[in-house]
């Protein structure tokens, strides 16, 4: 998981963390990095209600697992999406166009959200 | 390049490909129907009625979701099951089924069939048999090549191991089940195969409907985390591992829960935990395979693989932290049984007292399977010959329900899948190499060699690229005679009888002439064909009798049907009054409701052991002990079903020994097992039967009044082989209600108190007019004098 990795980042030397992060920057399409910042977006979004259940209540637990599920479902899915689109994959995904990756991802969130809104209660 | 025999040339690749299509279509559909009709021996030969016990409430709930519509169903609690607790329906019933069948329904009326709901629910499992075959198709096309596919569906179509299960009338969760557990392991190898979300949202939902329709789907559950694991172990992690295996858990886990029987399961119980964990570690894998993108520094990587490791180890300590602490639920005992097979029969006797969840004997993979069995092993051995992603798929699924079968009868079913898949790959493999009429040509250099094997083996279609021609050759030609099994002793034989010219080194292989060829497949015809037969015969005599009715040969070859079933339950259904509580074991629980429509105290969904175990003492104590415990929850009849005057084996006593061992987990100083059997050991219901056996409730029950109907001559049981007892048992506290003809069911009434206080069996005594005893005081008989 991205937080446990940085963790291990920060005990190698501090530029190989800001090699990685310049090499992320300077070779990502914007595409992506648009994707990521979704995908941090959603990761913070489970943080907090992971903690909000552990340090206050779980009390209506299906709203929690419907919430913190909903997170982790778009999490993935995006991130699908992101390795389906990455140009680098492209000859991994020979079946899978990026427009046709937008089109399973799109689904796959209409699903998702339809269980998560049937779930919460 | 010489052919074997002539083949026409002149003909375009359009109208090949056409035809190819049509013939697929064409075979698919008469695939579908003789899977639907092998299955309808029994509606045939007997009537369209609801076979077995389960089917019964199946049944039930579905006639409800007809006539009432969904939410009544979903909301439903029935009182009359479980007696004075009640049971609530919709949240302990795995809904697919009746959904299934109810959607069915409507969908008929709705086209103006007004088909009654009995025959949709009869039909159900053939027309879903008949889906399965596809299904099945649809996999194996995945794993080789059409006709591999269809070989695979044609077995599946009438293999009795799944026939079984699905006969016309067998109404149960396993009908549907298979059909989506085959087509959820489609979608999931396509969603592996191409990385596609799409896929793993279908496998997804597929997987939802299954988790709806059997609790069985805790084998996907593992099936596919676990491959995933070996793919990762293997090194084969790739982006469309991820995109596959998150888009079907992530979705596939949320929308199991909304099923109410499985609730929070999924988050909360070990059987689950597999696939959260695989979940996890596909996270940390596919971050570290993003970030090694980025950086190429050599030290950097190995601590990423060192973090990998120890998170991987720390998420591993967390699981089994909670286990321990008691979060994650462990495993249940029905799942924990599959590993320690001892487990069930000491700890839990009503798992191990199910005939389903005994150990599976060696012929009985003859029955189911017959020629699958043995071609099974070759096909899996030729699917690690290639050993593309999804060819792990089928070796897993074959050890694993291999392991499964071998421990449990009734996992035989999901054995039965796997076999077809992997016996299609077998033989499709040799009908391709005897089929195919390319000539080898004799030449002496490697190259040439290794060639004409790929021309000539399976994988000539799946390999692209040259360069590792030869080494597939070499791994073709080490794995063939294990491959092969007895008929490439055969093989070889007859290939080298016809192929005289080559010398020893540099032998071309392949197969020579149209002899050698036809030899190979009139042989594996023959086998078709025989297997054909065999699961005809098969279905025929042994899968599609109807446990309500008993059909016996007269001899002269006429048919007797025995209906003391239903003769006893329509007795009671029409000649007692309609909240009138019918005590009997749990067996026939769902039938009385089903049929008889009265309220039972146990039915066949264990749930509540010791409510079980209650009637277990009931029955296995004596009528004092009994009777209070009878009139405490209301019991007006008691239903027992007993075998010894035709020889029907299933009756109670066989099952008495059963209801001891139940009872006496729970009431372990009241109830002894080894008070049943006589000082020598031996379980008997003759003179020399032990007290305890003479006076439980259930003996006498069973031999009331049994002895006189043979007028005097030594009586017969013909079930235990022993002679009864000249004076039958008396009974004080019951009446005999009803028995039926052949005294299969035997149903008695349970007496109210005596109006006088009197214990009843001292009434008894009086009315029969025997003296009381002297000892005992009368100063009231005194005092009317």
């Amino acid at each position: 998981m991205p937080p446990k990795a940085a963790r291990a980042q920060s005990a190698t030397p501090v530029n190989a963390f800001h090699s990685l992060w310049k090499a992320y920057n300077d070779n990502t399409p914007d595409r992506l990095k648009f994707i990521d910042a979704f995908l941090l977006f959603l990761m913070l979004s489970g943080i907090v209600q992971f903690a909000y259940c552990i340090l206050v209540t779980n009390f209506p637990y299906n709203a929690f697992l419907a919430g913190f599920s909903s997170n982790v479902g778009q999490f993935v899915l995006a991130a699908s999406l992101r390795s389906q689109v990455n140009p680098d994959n492209r000859d991994e995904f020979k079946d899978v166009s990026p427009e046709r990756a937008f089109a399973d991802f799109a689904l796959g969130s209409i699903v998702l959200h339809f269980f998560v809104y049937n779930y919460l209660g | 390049m010489s052919t074997a025999y002539p083949v026409p040339s002149d003909v375009s690749p359009v109208t090949v490909k056409n035809a190819a299509s049509l013939l697929r279509i064409v075979a698919l559909s008469l695939i579908s129907g003789a899977a639907i009709a092998s299955r309808l021996f029994a509606v045939v030969n007997f009537e369209s009625i609801i076979h077995e016990f389960d089917p019964w409430f199946n049944y039930r709930a579905t006639k409800v979701l007809a006539a009432k519509g969904f939410y009544e169903f979903w909301n439903w609690f029935d009182p009359t099951a479980w007696y004075p607790l009640g049971r609530v329906v919709g949240g302990t019933v795995y809904p697919g089924l009746m959904v299934t069948s109810g959607v069915i329904y409507n969908i008929l009326h709705w086209l103006n069939l007004p088909v009654d709901i009995r025959n949709v629910c009869v039909l159900l499992a053939p027309g879903f048999s008949a889906l399965t075959a596809w299904a099945t198709y649809m996999f194996t096309k995945e794993m080789k090549d059409e006709s591999a596919g269809l070989l695979a569906a044609a077995f599946i179509g009438i293999v009795p191991g799944y026939i079984s299960r699905s006969v016309a009338g067998s109404y149960d969760n396993e009908a549907i089940a298979i059909f989506l557990l085959m087509f959820t392991f489609y979608c999931w190898i396509k969603a592996l195969k191409q990385g596609s979300a799409l896929f793993g949202t279908i496998a997804a939902v597929f997987y939802f409907y299954m988790v709806a329709a059997w609790g069985g789907y805790v084998f996907i559950t593992n099936m596919i985390p676990l491959h995933a694991l070996v793919l990762i172990l293997m090194g084969r992690f790739s982006d469309r591992l991820y995109v596959a295996y998150s888009s079907w858990y992530a979705i596939g886990t949320l929308s199991s829960m909304q099923v109410p029987f499985v609730g929070f399961q999924p988050v909360s119980t070990s059987e689950h935990m597999g696939a959260l964990g695989v979940f996890g570690l596909l996270q940390i894998v596919a971050f570290a395979q993003l970030v090694r993108t980025h950086v190429s520094s050599q030290q950097f990587q190995k601590l990423l693989v060192a973090s990998v490791i120890a998170i991987g180890v720390l998420g591993a300590s967390a699981f089994v932290f909670l286990t321990i602490k008691g979060k994650i639920a462990p495993w249940t005992g029905r799942f924990y049984s599959l590993w320690d097979t001892g487990y069930a029969k000491k700890y839990i006797p009503i798992i191990a007292s199910v005939s389903e969840h005994q150990p599976t004997a060696w012929p009985s993979f003859f029955m189911d399977l017959q020629f699958l069995i043995f071609l099974f092993p070759a096909g899996v051995i030729l699917c690690f010959r290639q050993l593309r992603d999804e060819h792990l798929f089928v070796i897993i699924y074959a050890v694993m329900a291999s392991y499964f079968a071998g421990v449990m009868v009734r996992l035989m079913l999901t054995l039965t899948p796997v076999v077809c898949v992997a016996s299609a790959v077998a033989l499709s493999t040799l009908l391709d190499t005897y089929i195919d009429p390319t000539e080898p040509i004799p030449a002496e250099e490697d190259v040439d060699d290794s060639a004409s094997v790929v021309t000539n083996g399976s994988s000539a279609a799946n390999a692209p690229s040259t360069q590792t021609q030869s080494k597939k050759a070499k791994k073709a030609a080490a794995a063939a005679p294990p491959s092969k099994g007895p008929l490439g002793d055969l093989v070889a034989a007859t290939v080298s009888s016809t192929s005289t010219k080559a010398g020893a080194s540099s032998k071309p292989k392949g197969i020579f002439g149209i002899d050698a060829r036809l030899v190979v497949i009139l042989n594996t015809l023959a086998m078709l064909f025989f297997f054909v037969f065999h699961c005809t015969w098969v279905t025929s005599s042994a899968y599609s009798s109807p446990s309500v009715v008993l059909a016996s040969q007269n001899p002269d070859g006429s048919q007797h049907i025995i209906d003391d079933f239903r003769e006893a339950y329509y007795w009671l259904r029409q000649n007692t009054p309609e909240d009138a509580v019918v005590m009997s074991w749990w067996d026939y629980g769902y039938q009385i409701a089903g049929m008889a429509d009265r309220p039972t105290l146990v039915d066949n969904n264990t749930w509540n052991n010791t409510h079980i175990a209650t009637v277990g003492k009931a029955m296995s104590s004596s009528e004092e002990v009994a009777y209070p415990i009878l009139r405490k929850h209301d019991v007006e009849y008691v239903l027992v079903i007993f075998g010894g005057l035709i020889g029907y084996s299933g009756d109670d006593i066989n099952k008495f020994l059963w209801m001891v061992r139940i009872a006496q987990g729970v009431w372990p100083e009241e109830i002894q097992e080894p008070n049943y059997f006589t000082p020598q050991g031996e379980y008997r219901i003759d003179e020399r039967a032990s007290q305890a056996m003479k006076e439980s409730l259930m003996y006498k029950m069973s031999y009331y009044r049994f002895a006189e109907l043979f007028g005097g001559n030594p009586g017969t049981d013909r079930v235990r082989q022993q002679q009864v007892p000249k004076v039958g048992p008396t009974l004080d506290y019951l009446d005999e209600a009803f028995t039926s003809e052949n005294w299969i069911v035997r149903i008695y009434q349970v007496k109210k108190e005596d109006p006088l206080g009197r214990d009843l069996k001292s009434a008894n005594a009086f009315e029969q007019g025997k003296k009381r005893k002297r000892t005992k005081p009368a100063p009231r008989r005194r005092a009317i004098i």
